[in-house]
């Protein structure tokens, strides 16, 4: 993967960039949920803020740190089945139910990540797969960890902290929010830290990491730990905040390829890229649902629908791989600096 | 132990190693690709399906079943062809990683296209092998699974002799060992992969008629990949002779930890087991037990 750091050219926009964030922050905090319809939060918002959350953890140690996993959706499984648990068992607040549930998932990444200190490339992304199998039997199994509910499938109790209660969609809707703005805001931090360099250097050249001194297997298992106790914790919004239930069949390979796509077509090491491939994965099965049934009046069966969208999401895969490696992150960036060179020109024209 | 559980035992891993051939026969289909374009084309699994719903579905529209063959086998040609033009010569000289990527969306299409052309439903696949199980000093065998891995053995010597005997294959080396040389000294390094895409194909198709007269042909024929992986990685990714004995190994291991360690753990065990068994392998051998010594990046 090539093009990681971001380009000196992008640096000045670094201000107008951070006011967007802001805007857009915003809108999200104070005009969606005043104003968005119900459909829009539940089928597109809260999807996408779990969506978002996964890409962004895989992003870390696909993007930055090179190893690529295949068993993200298991990661999720794990901060989900945590989550409930400590809440069922424990009785934790809140915040503490996060932070174990974070915590277990991270613990889960460094044991399946410890294979990273030997294998690589490809060995790799084929032993991720075991943690995906082997998690989802581990919790189709063992009735312990879903309370021996008959069905398999719990419904997620609703969560509440220090009073506020999250049974309303809105308030589903800002915890999500919430915990995304915050973990985003450190990842943000993280990735544009010290630690960058290590990241990119072990993803980039290991054998010439080690020389100058990256601690490679340190810098590795972080990658894993903090990856998988960030998608731990899309796990968790999936399931509390989005689904509402908790079964091991929704976290399937399947889905771990969706995020792996969200990634990819987001845009590899960046952050926002997790949010804008996180958006077309989520708004574009809508788009395609509607869109057949708008133009052939009544629509395709679902079946047809959900074929046709496996089609074309694979092929945006491959068309994305080939003619935007980096995503759609670089098709913004281009976006802005045309619309800034745009605008430039506008106002030194009437100065 | 007495007797009847030590012939219990010997009949679980003889089932486990024909059933292992079959996992093998799978694995070639990836060790092809691999050998000459350092690809893991993911989308192996997805072509096993496209094979085996395509032959079926011919056959049940009253084609007869030489005709089916040879339609099918024109067909796999064909797409191997399309997938050579349109997703790998844009790809070229791209990292094998990101090759790795464009083959799970490939997956995807491929999948997504054949149940779209011939449906979803479940088809039943018969070859006129008869199932019916034969016994040798007291052990079982099922016949089928010995006449499935007498086709696989056969499929294994015509691809070797064809690597070691035959021009195309020498060529097929020769890119494997250094693209750069091969297309220096004038191979035609599309052509070449066309042809590789080709004889993917070709065994994905008889992977699929066997998995499938087993199975039943639908959906869950792609799923073979997911067994197939963790041969591939314990076999070697370039080595078709480590395929054969990893499928072997694993296929034993698989069944016997089944019947005797599943039932302490709640059983189904079989979904991941394999994957454990290659990790512990790869822990020691990180190439695997017959792959090429490599340092990879990327």
């Amino acid at each position: 993967m090539s093009a990681a750091l971001e380009t000196p050219a992008a640096r000045p926009f670094m201000a107008a960039q951070g006011a967007a964030v802001l805007v857009i922050l915003a809108i999200a905090c104070l005009l969606v949920p005043a104003y968005a319809s119900a459909w829009t939060i539940e089928a597109i918002l809260l999807p996408f803020l779990a969506f978002s959350l996964a890409g962004l953890g895989l992003n870390l140690l696909t993007g930055y740190a090179g190893q690529v996993s295949l068993g993200s959706a298991a990661f999720m499984a794990v901060g989900a089945y945590a989550a409930y648990n400590f809440q069922l068992r424990l009785d934790l607040p809140l915040p503490l139910t996060f932070l174990f549930a974070a915590l277990t998932a991270a613990a889960v990444g460094v044991i399946f990540g410890l294979p990273s200190l030997r294998l690589k490339g490809f060995y790799l992304a084929v032993s991720t797969l075991a943690a995906q199998f082997f998690i989802q039997w581990l919790f189709n199994k063992f009735g312990w960890f879903s309370n021996y509910s008959p069905s398999g499938v719990i419904s997620a109790p609703v969560l509440g902290f220090a009073g506020i209660t999250f049974d309303t969609r809105e308030s589903r809707y800002l915890l999500a929010l919430s915990v995304v703005v915050v973990i985003t805001f450190l990842v943000h931090r993280f990735v544009n830290g010290p630690a960058r360099i290590n990241l990119i250097a072990v993803r980039d050249n290991e054998t010439a990491a080690r020389v100058i001194g990256v601690p490679v297997l340190r810098t590795k298992l972080t990658a894993f730990a903090l990856s998988s106790a960030i998608i731990g914790i899309a796990g968790v919004l999936w399931s509390f905040t989005y689904l509402r239930t908790i079964e091991p069949e929704g976290f399937n390979l399947d889905r771990s390829f969706q995020i792996l796509f969200i990634a990819i077509i987001g845009g590899l090491a960046t952050v926002r890229g997790a949010f804008l491939g996180a958006g077309l994965i989520v708004v574009f099965p809508l788009l395609l649902s509607r869109g057949s049934a708008w133009i052939l009046d009544g629509g395709l069966d679902a079946g047809t629908v959900q074929l046709t969208q496996r089609i074309i999401l694979g092929a945006t895969i491959i068309i994305f791989l080939i003619l935007e490696p980096n995503g759609l992150s670089a098709i913004l960036d281009r976006i802005t600096a045309r619309t800034r060179s745009l605008f430039a020109k506008i106002t030194r024209g009437r100065a | 132990m007495d007797w009847f559980e030590f012939l219990f035992a010997v009949e679980v891993a003889v089932g486990g190693l024909l059933s292992g051939v079959m996992y093998a026969l799978v694995a070639i289909g990836f060790v092809l690709i691999y050998k000459t374009s350092g690809v893991l084309n993911f989308a192996q699994g997805a072509m096993v399906l496209f094979a085996a719903l395509t032959f079926v579905s011919l056959v049940e529209r009253e084609v007869p079943f030489a005709l089916a063959l040879v339609v099918t086998l024109v067909i796999m040609g064909l797409l191997g062809l399309a997938i050579e033009r349109t997703v790998l010569r844009p790809l070229a000289n791209r990292s094998p990683m990101t090759l790795f990527m464009a083959t799970l969306g490939l997956a995807w299409v491929i999948e997504g296209g054949a149940q779209l052309i011939w449906g979803t439903q479940v088809h039943a696949l018969d070859l006129g092998i008869s199932n019916a199980p034969f016994e040798i000093g007291g052990i079982y065998i099922s016949n089928f699974d010995l006449v499935a891995a007498a086709i696989a053995l056969a499929l294994v010597i015509v691809l070797t002799s064809f690597f070691r005997f035959t021009r195309t294959g020498l060529s097929f080396r020769a890119v494997a060992d250094d693209t750069f040389a091969a297309i220096a000294i004038g191979l035609r390094l599309n052509r070449i992969q066309a042809a590789v895409w080709t004889a993917a194909g070709v065994v994905a198709l008889v992977a699929g008629l066997l998995w499938g007269a087993r199975l039943g042909v639908q959906f869950s024929l792609s799923l073979v990949v997911l067994k197939a992986l963790p041969v591939l990685v314990l076999g070697g990714f370039d080595s078709i002779a480590g395929a054969i004995v990893a499928g072997l190994l694993i296929g034993a291991s698989e069944k016997l930890a089944e019947v005797y360690i599943g039932p302490f753990v709640g059983g189904g065990i079989e979904g991941w087991f394999a994957y454990v068994v290659a990790l512990a392998v790869l822990l020691i051998r990180p190439q695997g037990l017959f792959g090429h010594k490599i340092t990879e990046r990327f």
